[in-house]
């Protein structure tokens, strides 16, 4: 039995690897009662990043809430809420530089808000004026992905790009738990992980994919585990606690602009509203269930720590609040206006240029238009 | 640059027109990347990118992981962050697990952002059969791509535009679908670089005749050229037209040839039901009908998952099954 090759399990297991795995637990640095928390391997972010996330958690929070009050309005047909995880959209944005790139899915709104883009050309998409409403190129942040997981290789193109021009960009690529299912999401880590990208891929498991829970999507001890599997250093934290977040994203990022190639990172974290206005979550899961993750909300526990530490007075409460109050009332208006799209940018951007036939099919809409204003 | 140069005589193969076309676009334009399965150092199974590692380098011309999916999302990436990628798909049906990024991604990417994200990009698909492949290997996969709006799709028939189209593919700013007929890679032409003619959208007239027009595209244009040259013996003059682009489709070349003769038939290995080969017929007709003396015939292959190798023949259109077909065309009614 000499020369037995050990099994590629055991070789995993050897301690040169034991740094991909994630924490045994997830890295908390406030508990759900505002309580700093020792976790080795992380520092508290500075006082000034926490008092900007927490404007940043209330915005976010006030986002979510009045894009779900206009899809009840009819001025949206739909909107996947993220509410109950804005510390994971804020921090995923907070600790990007400008030349780094955001790869936002449906439910990362207020992560691309968080990041410059204006809430109501984010909202373009679920208004119905056409499918991505923002420049892409103004925040370097990408189209907001409905499809699941099939935004990650792109991630990995955009920072291998970066990276063959010597420019020190980081990608931070988002998903979900039910898309840690999808091929594309082991293509891109494979991928980034081969090539050594300087990518961050952050999930954030919110326990469902609309009403499948994560049970039924993966039976590995973590998600952050399975980043060994593709030699990725993995990480878990805490996706309610805007401070852990920081720290371990900004670390994650940190590692990847220094050349040590891509980094995931899982957030443990919950949906508070159903996927969508059109779910209804009561079919797969108990009001218990739900109700014991309202003790645990990301920002009535940043609120606690930093008010316990003379942080945030009332008067930062209130200044807060009423930016938040004006960029709700400039989405209400924003979305109130019906700007009647104009059907002849159907064929405008198939193309460079239009093919004749485009040309033809524009020419007949056109004509019916011009007849219906005839009448 | 010396492994790949015109043969002593002068003459070019496809493969290496093909070659020479990456090889001059990579020269031009730093931002030209090729990548994919097997492209680096061994050349590609069919050699297209053979030598360009060894001349730009790894950053430039480099093997991926094997995935086609991957290599289809990075090319996004990459072509949204500044560079034009070519990839490879090896074969024609392994570029199907690609299929999701090029029908969500690839081909709308410029839509859905009104223009502020472009992806100039190629995807080249060694494609169709006649090469005695076993099973997976030889799909006539036109279709699903044409059918898909923000995708240019183009397939060479000649050395000379093999060179010219892939060219112009690699300078589109529209993602192009490049399929290269597999039978042609070693067909030799004398040709001189560049090889010059119509760019993407425009048909050519590789023949002229005056009876009936064939019109084909790829791998069916020289079985075209072959059935002309027999009929011409037998007293009939046979135009062809190859389609060259058929995305966008030259409705104005392959229209006008039409008319010309009055009668026609459309040559393609693909299944015909739903496809490249029933689009061509049905614009056609929509355009011409006046002008035409019988139906539209079409021949193209069964509608069956592509045979073995001992039995492609009998799928294949050929000069035979081309010739019955003209046969047909109500000469009677002349």
């Amino acid at each position: 039995m000499e020369n037995v090759r050990p099994l590629a399990h055991n070789r995993c297991m050897t301690p040169d690897h034991d740094h991909l795995l994630p924490s045994a637990r997830p890295v908390v640095l406030i508990d759900s009662g505002g309580r700093p928390v020792e976790s080795a391997g992380y520092a508290l972010p500075p006082d000034d990043h926490l008092v900007k996330a927490y404007e940043a958690l209330v915005v976010g929070r006030r986002v979510n809430d009045q894009a779900y009050a206009l899809v009840r309005q009819g001025r949206l047909a739909v909107y996947p809420s993220s509410h109950g995880q804005e510390a994971c959209q804020v921090a995923a944005a907070h600790v990007l530089q400008d030349g780094d790139w955001l790869f936002p899915t449906y439910r990362d709104t207020v992560a691309a808000v968080a990041r410059g883009v204006d809430p109501v050309e984010a909202l373009v998409l679920l208004k119905g004026d056409w499918h991505s409403g923002y420049d892409p190129h103004a925040h370097h942040v990408a189209p907001q992905a409905t499809p699941l997981a099939t935004q990650l290789p792109h991630a990995v193109g955009v920072a291998h790009a970066a990276r063959l021009r010597g420019e020190p960009t980081v990608v931070m690529a988002l998903c979900g738990d039910g898309a840690t299912s999808e091929g594309d999401f082991h293509e891109a880590l494979n991928f980034a992980a081969v090539f050594r990208t300087p990518v961050v891929f952050f999930v954030q498991n919110n326990e469902y994919a609309i009403s499948v829970p994560l049970a039924r999507q993966s039976v590995a001890p973590s998600l952050a585990h399975k980043g060994i599997g593709y030699g990725v250093p993995g990480e878990r934290v805490d996706g309610n606690d805007v401070a852990a977040l920081l720290a371990v994203l900004g670390g994650a990022v940190a590692r990847a602009r220094a050349g040590e190639g891509p980094q995931l990172v899982e957030a443990h974290t919950y949906r508070m509203h159903a996927h969508t206005n059109a779910d209804d979550a009561t079919r797969y899961r108990q009001d218990e269930e739900v109700q014991a993750w309202v003790g645990r909300d990301p920002l009535t526990r940043l609120d606690a720590f930093l008010g316990g530490r003379g942080l945030l007075t009332d008067q930062m409460r209130e200044s807060c609040a009423g930016k938040a109050e004006r960029i709700a009332a400039a989405m209400r208006a924003g979305l109130a206006k019906d700007v009647r799209p104009d059907p002849s940018e159907l064929f405008a951007h198939v193309y460079s240029a239009p093919t004749p036939q485009l040309l033809e099919q524009a020419a007949l809409v056109a004509d019916e238009l011009s007849r219906e204003e005839g009448h | 640059m010396t492994r790949i140069a015109t043969t002593p005589h002068g003459k070019l193969s496809m493969a290496q027109a093909l070659n020479r076309a990456l090889r001059d676009a990579m020269a031009e334009d730093e931002s030209v990347l090729v990548f994919g399965e097997d492209v680096g150092p061994l050349g590609g199974v069919f050699r297209i990118t053979d030598g360009l590692t060894e001349t730009f380098g790894a950053n430039r011309c480099f093997d991926t992981p094997l995935a086609e999916s991957g290599i289809m999302g990075m090319a996004v990436g990459l072509a949204m962050n500044g560079m034009r990628p070519v990839v490879e798909m090896q074969f024609d049906a392994f570029a199907y697990p690609a299929f999701e990024q090029v029908v969500s991604h690839v081909a709308k990417m410029r839509n859905r952002t009104r223009g502020r994200v472009t992806l100039p990009m190629v995807i080249r698909i060694p494609y169709a059969g006649g090469i005695g492949g076993v099973e997976h290997h030889c799909d006539s996969s036109e279709s699903y791509y044409a059918h898909t709006p923000g995708l240019h799709v183009v397939a060479p028939a000649t050395v000379a535009d093999a060179y010219t189209l892939l060219r112009e593919a690699i300078a589109s700013p529209d993602p192009v679908v490049f399929l290269e007929p597999k039978k042609l890679y070693w067909s030799k032409e004398e040709v001189e670089i560049p090889a010059g003619g119509p760019g993407i959208g425009r048909a050519v007239v590789r023949r002229e005749g005056a009876d009936a027009t064939l019109i084909a595209y790829g791998p069916s244009v020289p079985v075209a050229m072959a059935a002309a040259e027999i009929a011409a013996q037998e007293g009939r003059g046979l135009q062809v037209v190859d389609v060259r682009s058929i995305v966008p489709f030259d409705d104005e070349t392959v229209c006008r040839a039409v008319r010309s003769t009055g009668r026609a038939v459309v040559v393609a290995e693909a299944s015909g039901f739903a496809s490249v080969s029933s689009e061509i017929v049905a614009r056609v007709t929509e355009r011409c009908f006046h002008s035409l003396a019988a139906p539209i015939r079409r021949v193209a292959g069964f509608d069956i998952p592509y045979p073995p190798p001992k039995l492609e023949h009998y799928h294949l259109p050929g000069v035979d099954r081309v010739l019955d077909a003209v046969d047909d065309l109500q000469w009677e009614d002349a």
